[in-house]
């Protein structure tokens, strides 16, 4: 890279000025204004942007939360208490975070979703997919840190419960968790630390999420067809085809929020947590929230303390791996006749296992959590590799553009397609 | 299919720009709507840093003034602040109402500053930076006017509590009260 200012096309002089010395607005442009993007996106391809306004949705609310909240144990209940009554806005901030934690695992969900059906995982692009897997845990450990410090019944039984998983460990287990408490119990202490690692978790996953992003421009975006982009053709613009399509899922992700904030804020909550915790009194059915329910199902599916929390870590571990189980060359579960069936059957195990989490520990939902777990780790571990050697799948399209604009494209080559990618150009 | 229909459009407004375009007005509605959205977004947040209702509650003080004698004075808390109560003498009230308006810095009479003629209630915080002036207490500094002195940065505050001498802009403010009754105050 040569030495000296940056060659800026940016027209604005004081732009232009700051351009030719850090480029910024250059980057800008080429990363999300002219990024060539697969043209045959569907709505499945917004979920990676609502997770990032998701993001900071949490952050810029949170960062007002923590105005007004007190991480003690003798002044945590009572000042979430202040918050809904006292604090101008107060209920409207913290019911936002509330629910936005939902909405950022309903979103980031069907993203993995996405990724899981549209191979989205596989070579090249194995780094972006592991490092979304660890936002994913990342996000798991701030939601249950962030859900202890309201300090209610469900915070507290949570903490102990959640906290006591590494109780299985053997030999240095106890001193694990001692050491995670501060103490011999969920306490000040506890609370103290989870506020500070909960403030802080929020800035790591961003910091992870820049480089999932980075790691995406790299090797660009799967699409639908789960095929390459060859040229121009098969591409778009990313500003304005996709800013558009994705603020459209925005507007109905927006509408989605504030039906929930608005109209049943406790909906996806408990009420139990609106009693202040009491280290001496249990509550009788302890769950925790909804978005754990699959991973809380498997560690209860199992009748063995260390067995459960293997599995439980290892039902989300095992994604990690993913791009090497899945043998198959072909990308999109549309070509894929034989392993769509059993992929829906993962995504039925998978809310099988989310409603049984929610279930008393009894049977017949024991009985129902192991097979839902079996069929999980069946699906990972048998069925993804074997399928990718046996199953025939079906012939993929010759490029995106013949899939998209059939014979036009395959007949008239390069001019039509080109002529539709230069329109924004145009007005540039 | 838009692009190619913005100029006619444009020539079709009465009183268009030259030059502009369809999609120019659909860029500013866009940008109009973002930047009222974005307002109304931003301002719940910035009303979270009011003060909130319980705040508002505790802001104002009732104070007994039964003890204060001719002569003296204290000091009482109010929203987080030293408010002066003093129970002036016949000669300090004397002596503020003597002094001509245009000697003064910050314009004001006595009997502007107070609902009853010996009792001074005032904010006990320098109008110049924030300091607490001494004069309270019969050994404080009085400064050259028989009244409060500044220690931070030698503001000469009156028996009236306006500003004399020194880089204080204006006289020591005096807040809201009201006399409940004739031995209680209550002030804000």
């Amino acid at each position: 890279m040569a030495i000296g200012l940056h060659d800026s096309q940016v027209s604005n002089p004081v732009l232009r000025w700051i351009d030719q010395r850090l480029p910024v607005v250059t980057m800008m442009q080429k990363e999300y204004g002219t990024f060539p993007t697969p043209r045959n996106f569907n709505y499945f391809w917004n979920f990676g942007a609502l997770a990032l306004i998701n993001l900071v949705i949490m952050i810029a609310t949170g960062i007002f939360l923590a105005m007004n909240y007190q991480p003690h144990t003798a002044h945590a209940f009572d000042s979430v208490e202040r918050i809904m009554r006292d604090v101008n806005f107060g209920w409207l901030i913290r019911y936002v975070h509330m629910n936005g934690a939902s909405m950022f695992f309903i979103v980031v969900y069907i993203h993995i979703y996405r990724g899981m059906y549209y191979g989205s995982y596989k070579k090249p692009r194995e780094l972006l997919w592991m490092l979304g897997v660890v936002i994913f845990l990342l996000m798991m450990a701030t939601a249950f840190m962030g859900y202890v410090l309201p300090w209610g019944q469900m915070s507290f039984w949570g903490a102990t419960v959640i906290t006591n998983l590494f109780s299985a460990f053997p030999i240095v287990g106890p001193e694990i968790v001692t050491w995670l408490w501060g103490g011999f119990s969920v306490d000040n202490p506890t609370l103290n630390r989870f506020f500070a690692l909960h403030y802080l978790l929020p800035f790591v996953i961003f910091g992870v999420v820049f480089l999932h992003v980075a790691a995406l421009h790299i090797t660009g975006s799967n699409n639908p067809l789960g095929i390459e982009p060859k040229g121009p053709q098969d591409t778009l613009p990313f500003h304005p085809y996709y800013t558009i399509k994705d603020s459209v899922g925005i507007v109905a992700y927006f509408a989605l929020f504030a039906l929930l904030v608005f109209f049943m804020p406790n909906y996806l909550g408990h009420p139990d947590n609106y009693i202040p915790a009491n280290p001496l009194v249990t509550p009788a059915h302890i769950v925790p929230e909804w978005y754990f329910l699959p991973f809380y199902a498997i560690l209860r599916a199992v009748p063995d303390k260390l067995g459960g929390v293997l599995l439980m870590f290892g039902s989300i571990l095992v994604w990690f791996v993913l791009p090497w189980l899945d043998t198959s060359k072909v990308r999109s579960m549309r070509f894929r006749p034989v392993a769509r069936i059993f992929f829906f059957l993962f995504i039925v195990s998978f809310f099988v296992l989310m409603w049984a989490g929610g279930k008393p520990a009894e049977q017949p939902y024991v009985i129902i959590s192991q097979l839902a777990t079996a069929y999980y780790f069946l699906w990972f571990l048998v069925l993804l590799p074997v399928l990718g050697k046996l199953e025939k799948p079906l012939p993929l399209p010759e490029s995106i553009a013949a899939a998209v604009l059939g014979t036009k494209a395959v007949l008239g080559g390069g001019p039509i397609p080109q002529a539709v990618a230069a329109k924004p150009m145009e007005k540039a | 299919m838009a692009d190619t229909m913005a100029p006619q459009m444009a020539q079709a407004a009465p009183g268009a720009h030259p030059g502009a375009t369809k999609r120019d007005f659909l860029k500013l509605t866009t940008a109009a709507f973002a930047a009222v959205g974005v307002a109304g977004i931003a301002w719940p947040f910035v009303a979270s840093m009011s003060p909130s209702r319980d705040v508002l509650a505790l802001a104002s003080t009732e104070v007994d003034i039964r003890p204060i004698a001719t002569g003296q004075a204290i000091t009482v808390m109010w929203r987080g602040k030293p408010v002066f109560v003093r129970n002036r003498t016949a000669e300090e009230v004397q002596e503020a109402r003597a002094v001509p308006l245009s000697e003064l810095k910050d314009p004001a009479t006595d009997q502007s500053r107070v609902q009853r003629d010996s009792w001074l209630v005032m904010v006990g915080v320098c109008t110049h930076l924030g300091c607490v002036p001494l004069g309270q207490k019969p050994t404080d500094a009085k400064g050259d006017f028989n009244g409060w002195f500044c220690p931070c940065h030698g503001s000469h505050y009156d028996t009236s509590g306006r500003i004399r001498r020194g880089p204080a802009p204006s006289n020591l403010a005096i807040p809201d009260y009201a006399f409940t009754n004739d031995t209680t105050i209550r002030i804000g």
